[in-house]
């Protein structure tokens, strides 16, 4: 008879774990990989397949021969930051920068701290800060699709994003009305499809949106982040608009360009680097929310999203620490 | 649907053996009898060996307030007096019986008729009870006289009958219900008697409908005990969680039931107070599931108490091949057997063989702080933080982040992606941490 197995209960476990997690990130960025390739074509595979093999090879590396430790990049997370961090970059960025930008994201973003679990700051947004500060005219250089229905590439054509039309424009003493009326303006209906100037994979809102519903569905993630984010974000940004709608720009617009619906529902909710707790994760969001719009509407650069998380990261175990769980009978209510 | 508001998780039910109906186990050959079954000071023995005892003999007494009578299961002759390890895992003092014949202590009605009038007044209950070795059959073995003594200052407004069975595999409470339910109500209006309370409310989980409807109509006829059908939500039968959600009252943090008026019995037990107050019939034997996914025949049993658990496990069509783990208990809380020798005890609901597949951990990986052990936390803890604090031997912090608090429902461990022993931490930091407490206690 074989031997039995001694052990503590419980006995049973769910079949969620950090693989199936990270995978199911991946799965849901699946719609936004098909929206880059669609708008900038083959670009876009060569971007993700060089971030990604970047990521994997360098977390191989570091593990095996630095670390000299266990070799974990079948878990899915190097896969996960490898993608995010293709999508933060224009289609068309040089590949030696791209692979400087996964080197900061595996090496200093999260294995210099530890590993997967350990590390302060999403590990994309690490590398994407590091080389929007390190080489700021390739960063910022994007090709434009052709709208909608363009056909062809647009390698030679390259512009500002939505968000960067109109800062440039404001600081020209044009008003938003302005701005949005000239031809070369995406629009609502090119920014929530992803016809617009910006990173491969920030481009098309609802793209983001299905994997957002497929992950929200799965439980990879929880509402807590996104609604605080987004919330606090229109509600500030709605409060600006309405003050003097000439100079700031309408909440959806705010949500609709630039890297917001990545940003709240893939880099916010990145679990490792966002608080435990419920009340915890709002805080965070209400946090993301005001400072992305603070620094799009008086900062110096037209995007803010990356900045507000990575600094809402550092403020993280600080949040922990202050925002317990409701203790169970720490309130005695009767009836 | 009521159910509780804070954490929980939702395994998957296995339900196998809801279907099959009680059967009783053919007497044992032999049993082994550990005296202490139940909360509280070890009870002491009052047979000698050779003696020749009967079914239902007292064999060993409860001595202190919190203790409890043990009596012969069987009878036939004592051949020692041993140390036996039990299912807590733990060396206990036990009676050791070669069965002959079933000849029963006098007193004991053994007829099927049902005695409906409750004549006995509050202190013949209590002292019934007592004298018959009734305790919690739900899992925690708490003398049950204990708990209708409602001390002073303090009173009981109701009575909550768990009839919740979260555990998943579990069966042993469901048929209960299905089959003795007439019997069981019975003991719910001696309890109420007892505790002079008018009303009763049982908590079912709705995965047990025809328990719901069977017992609806039982409680038509009897005033002031009423049904509550409640979500599937584990770990809903503790009896924290099962008070917030029959009543959403909280009992406050290191306090007892009382404290918010209510007194919580299993299904079980207060079947065990019927037979107890209106049969005189002690606590020697209780209804066992033998459950798994690969055992030939999943079996409801009523069992003697000291029968080994290799005779349940052979009722039940022997050990399956793929056998990888024997607990005793559900698969959330119950515990691991170091031997299939042990003897079932009051406490034992049920004996579940899991495949060797599923016996064995997973690898536990990186914490990723993804807060899920927090989410599912039923009393509010951060066990991710708890068991830190544990490992770093810190438990000083551990018992101002409420580790004392924390019931040992296994639902952080079961929901953690990373697979991380998250309660075997806070088991040991809960026991560092109790030491800790009463060391400055006695200053």
């Amino acid at each position: 008879m074989n031997l039995l197995t001694v052990s503590g209960s419980p006995h049973v476990h769910t079949h969620q774990s950090v693989k199936s997690i990270m995978y199911g990130v991946v799965i849901a960025l699946i719609p936004a990989i098909f929206v880059s390739l669609y708008f900038f074509g083959i670009d876009a595979a060569r971007v993700i397949f060089i971030s990604v093999a970047a990521c994997l090879f360098f977390e191989w590396v570091i593990q095996k021969y630095l670390i000299k430790g266990p070799v974990t990049i079948n878990d899915g997370s190097a896969l996960v930051t490898g993608v995010l961090l293709a999508f933060n970059v224009p289609s068309n960025l040089p590949w030696w920068i791209l692979v400087i930008g996964a080197l900061v994201s595996i090496g200093i973003g999260k294995m210099s701290f530890g590993g997967l679990g350990k590390n302060p700051f999403n590990p994309a947004l690490v590398g994407r800060v590091f080389l929007l500060i390190s080489f700021p005219v390739q960063m910022t250089s994007w090709p434009l699709p052709k709208g909608l229905f363009g056909t062809g590439l647009t390698d030679a054509i390259t512009g500002p994003t939505t968000l960067g039309v109109l800062k440039e424009g404001l600081s020209a003493g044009k008003t938003v009305q302005e701005i949005m009326a000239s031809p070369d303006f995406p629009g609502y209906i090119n920014d929530l499809m992803g016809a617009q100037g910006g990173s491969l994979g920030e481009i098309s809102a609802i793209a983001l949106l299905l994997g957002a519903v497929y992950m929200l569905s799965r439980k990879i993630i929880t509402w807590h982040i996104p609604t605080a984010y987004i919330g606090s974000a229109v509600i500030f940004s709605g409060i600006l608009w309405l003050v003097d709608p000439s100079h700031y720009i309408d909440p959806a617009m705010h949500l609709l360009a630039g890297g917001m619906i990545l940003g709240v529902f893939y880099m916010a909710t990145d679990m490792v680097s966002s608080p435990m707790t419920a009340r915890g994760q709002i805080v965070f969001g209400i946090g993301a929310g005001l400072l992305t719009i603070m620094i799009r509407v008086w900062g110096a650069y037209p995007e803010g999203v990356s900045f507000a998380i990575l600094i809402m990261n550092a403020f993280t175990p600080l949040i922990n620490n202050a925002f317990k769980p409701k203790r169970f009978g720490e309130v005695v209510k009767n009836g | 649907m009521k159910t509780f508001k804070l954490g929980g998780v939702h395994p998957e039910e296995n339900k196998i053996s809801a279907g099959k109906a009680i059967e009783v186990l053919p007497l044992p050959a032999k049993v082994c009898i550990p005296v202490s079954q139940s909360l509280g000071a070890p009870s002491k023995v009052v047979v000698e060996k050779g003696a020749m005892v009967k079914t239902g003999q007292i064999i060993a007494k409860g001595e202190s307030f919190i203790s409890s009578n043990v009596h012969s299961s069987v009878a036939g002759k004592v051949t020692k007096i041993d140390d036996v390890i039990d299912t807590s895992g733990y060396k206990r003092q036990a009676v050791f019986i070669d069965v002959e014949g079933d000849e029963w202590e006098e007193g004991i009605d053994r007829s099927p008729e049902i005695i409906y009038d409750i004549v006995s007044d509050r202190d013949t209950i209590i002292r019934k009870i007592n004298e018959m070795g009734v305790v919690g059959l739900g899992g925690a073995t708490f003398p049950s006289h204990v708990k209708l003594m409602v001390p002073d200052g303090k009173k009981a407004e109701y009575l909550l009958i768990n009839g919740v069975e979260c555990e998943p595999y579990l069966t042993s409470d469901h048929r209960l219900m299905l089959e003795r339910g007439e019997e069981m109500v019975i003991g719910v209006k001696i309890l109420m008697k007892a505790l002079g309370v008018g009303k009763a409310f049982i908590g079912i989980e709705k995965n047990k409908q025809d328990a719901i409807v069977h017992l609806n109509v039982i409680c038509s006829k009897h005033p002031g005990v009423e049904v509550v059908p409640l979500k599937v939500k584990y770990p809903q039968g503790g009896e924290k969680q099962l008070i917030k959600a029959v009543l959403n009252r909280e009992v406050p943090s290191g306090k007892l039931p009382i404290e918010v008026g209510c007194v919580v019995n299993n299904v079980g037990t207060a079947l065990a107070v019927y037979e107890a107050v209106q049969k005189n019939k002690p606590l020697i034997d209780r209804v066992v599931t033998v459950t798994g996914k690969s055992v030939a025949k999943p079996s409801n049993l009523l069992v003697r108490i000291g029968t080994p658990v290799s005779a349940l496990v052979e009722f039940a069509g022997g050990l399956p091949e793929d056998a990888g783990k024997v607990i005793s208990g559900g698969p959330m809380m119950g515990k691991a057997l170091t031997s299939m020798d042990v003897p079932v005890v009051k406490g034992t609901s049920g004996i579940l063989i899991m495949q060797g597949a599923e016996s064995k951990r997973a690898a536990a990986l990186n914490c990723i702080r993804c807060g899920r052990c927090i989410t599912a936390c039923p009393m509010g803890l951060e066990p991710v933080l708890l068991a830190q604090l544990s490992e770093n031997q810190l438990f000083e912090r551990a018992e101002k982040e409420r580790i004392m608090d924390c019931i040992e429902c296994g639902s952080c461990h079961f929901t953690c992606p990373a697979g991380r022993p998250l309660l075997d931490y806070l088991r040991l930091g809960k026991n560092k941490t109790g030491i800790l407490i009463r060391n400055r206690g006695k200053k």
